[in-house]
């Protein structure tokens, strides 16, 4: 019993319990330090692990003195909607490519491919150009049409293995009642894909909200900045950080997608697996 | 003598042209849905990547005309020595930091594997940093690794174990590789684990009992069932990890920005610097284009292998 007991804990929770130490502390560290007053923050006499007198002064500092609810929005904005046009684009390609054979389905599968795997600093220089001649510099667009070249390829992949579930025998019966492809794709095959397009929507929403080097590129102005940008070029005055609002904003920043995440774990695994394991 | 006088008349017989008709045929069908994404990726992908190819042959300041200059930006890149060292540092990165991801979150996934209470709250939470966003993640580090109240430090100070200030994390260059690394590692190390657990999940347990039944350790298990049946995801998963390390921008951006001395710059930080620091948009491009020959490399050989027939 006890050999059973000392082993189980070396084998689970030591390596678990050090693993969720070192993947936590990060966010304790973020909590900690926006609640502490910069007196407390910038003594190295006061013992740091813990807050000794508790403030919400960089809170409300960073509500009202930077945009930070305003990039909030515009994160939200886009974030959204670029999921929106990927979910979109993605089902447009994945169902001929799940259930119907016709020729250069090969050629669009390799497209798919090669997209979802162009890091992104690849293309910036020229982006940055392209996005300028447009006019779209400091526009909300100018990212909103970015991103989904991210996830388009992501968002089809998932979907074409959730289309492929749908059994065969359903569509022909609606075909031979008469339903065109269209019809049939809508009203009988979406339906039945509903975790397929939340898992794809979690993933692609996290990614879009994740983005950075696009967003630093294309938007210099604070009124179109999103969380990171403003986070990163906004509380960063100089030489000078200001580390409570820095935390603060890292904190509320990361809160939305956490709590979005937690409600569909299991569809936000789905979806990081899908890829991987059923391939 | 009937067959000829027939023809015609079959002919004649076929349906008059629909164009519903015309749309419900497999392959226009097919087209007219994949064209319109197709023609946003050709746009937004296809189009910059070889419009970057062309930037990069140019000598193309911001905001000016660009001059054909050929290879000039490649070769001037072949004699920059911070060059050389952004492609050293590049790989050492992404070597460090795929094997450290590679072997902790397999083990992590073993780990997790076992049955245990809340188990499903405890994948979650160890796939936060995954999850939130990487800029803010990476700002909650660069306080910790801060060079005046660091609190590594102060607990190594505290604890008897450094005199102080302590390690300067971030201003020494071996230091601030080191302190890249393990920051990465921290965000990408649990899409391994859970990735990796869901394919052992996969794995039929009477694999494990009929090897337990002809007498096979728990080494071996792992060696000869565990291991060859997880292959195929440990591959995909290096693949996607190898890519996105080597372009990595943001984590190194923030944490040191390429410093100190160049110590840390990588292909991504260095063509931003040169492109929108420097303005000078056909170097960068060239700069980032270099990447394209190493993550070919890397991909090529890894579709070899996964192609190779598994024994």
């Amino acid at each position: 019993m006890t050999v059973d007991r000392s082993s189980r804990l070396l084998k689970l929770w030591v390596p678990l319990g050090v693993s969720l130490f070192f993947a936590l502390f990060p966010f304790y560290w973020m909590a900690v330090t926006s609640l502490k007053s910069n007196q407390e923050l910038y003594s190295r006499k006061v013992m740091p692990l813990i807050v000794h007198q508790p403030t919400l002064k960089h809170y409300v500092d960073l509500i009202t003195e930077t945009n930070f609810l305003e990039w909030t929005w515009n994160t939200f904005l886009v974030a959204i909607t670029s999921t929106a046009i990927s979910l979109l684009f993605g089902a447009m390609l994945a169902y001929p490519l799940a259930r119907i054979r016709f020729a250069g389905a090969a050629l669009v599968s390799f497209a798919i491919a090669a997209t979802y795997l162009v890091p992104q600093p690849l293309l910036f220089v020229p982006l940055a150009d392209i996005i300028n001649k447009l006019g779209l510099g400091d526009t909300l667009t100018s990212v909103i049409l970015t991103y989904p070249t991210l996830l388009v390829p992501f968002c089809a992949w998932l979907l074409m293995g959730y289309f492929r579930t749908v059994p065969a025998e359903l569509e022909d019966a609606a075909r031979i009642d008469g339903a065109g492809r269209l019809q049939t794709l809508i009203k009988i095959v979406l339906p039945l894909c509903g975790p397929g397009f939340i898992s794809a929507g979690i993933f692609a929403f996290t990614l879009a909200q994740n983005e950075f080097l696009y967003a630093l590129i294309f938007l210099t102005k604070t009124e179109v900045r999103t969380v990171p940008v403003g986070a990163v070029a906004e509380l960063v005055r100089g030489d000078v950080f200001y580390w409570g609002q820095l935390m603060a904003a890292a904190l509320l920043g990361s809160i939305p997608v956490a709590i979005i995440y937690s409600f569909f774990v299991e569809h936000y695994v789905a979806g990081l697996t899908a890829g991987s394991v059923k391939g | 003598m009937t067959a000829p006088s027939l023809a015609p008349a079959l002919v004649h017989r076929r349906p008059a042209f629909s164009f519903g008709r015309w749309l419900e045929r497999g392959g226009v069908f097919s087209w007219l849905m994949v064209l319109p994404p197709i023609a946003f990726l050709a746009a937004l992908v296809g189009y910059p990547f070889f419009y970057g190819i062309w930037l990069s042959l140019q000598n193309r300041p911001v905001a000016k005309a660009g001059v054909f200059v050929g290879l000039d930006n490649y070769i001037a890149a072949w004699h920059d020595p911070v060059f050389w060292q952004v492609v050293v540092n590049t790989f050492l990165y992404t070597a460090i930091a795929t094997l450290l991801k590679m072997v902790g979150g397999l083990g992590l996934a073993l780990v997790m594997n076992q049955d245990f209470r809340f188990k499903n709250l405890t994948r979650a939470l160890l796939l936060l940093p995954f999850i939130v966003p990487t800029v803010l993640s990476t700002i909650a580090w660069q306080w910790i690794l801060d060079p005046a109240f660091s609190v590594i430090n102060w607990t190594l100070v505290a604890s008897g174990l450094a005199s102080s200030p302590g390690p300067s994390w971030l201003g020494n260059p071996y230091l601030a590789m080191a302190s890249l690394i393990v920051v990465n590692t921290w965000r990408g190390l649990p899409f391994y684990a859970i990735t990796l657990l869901a394919g052992l999940q996969t794995i039929s347990p009477e694999l494990y009992e009929a090897a337990t039944i002809d007498g096979a350790s728990t080494w071996q298990r792992f060696r000869y069932v565990t291991l060859p049946l997880l292959m195929p995801v440990i591959f995909i998963v290096t693949m996607f990890s190898v890519i996105f390390t080597f372009a990595d921008f943001q984590l190194i951006y923030v944490l040191t920005h390429g410093g100190p001395a160049n110590a840390t710059h990588v292909f991504a930080t260095y063509a931003f610097d040169i492109a929108m620091g420097g303005g000078q948009l056909g170097q960068g491009a060239a700069i980032a284009l270099t990447m394209v020959p190493p993550l070919a490399l890397i991909i090529l050989a890894m579709a070899i292998y996964m192609r190779a027939p598994k024994t």
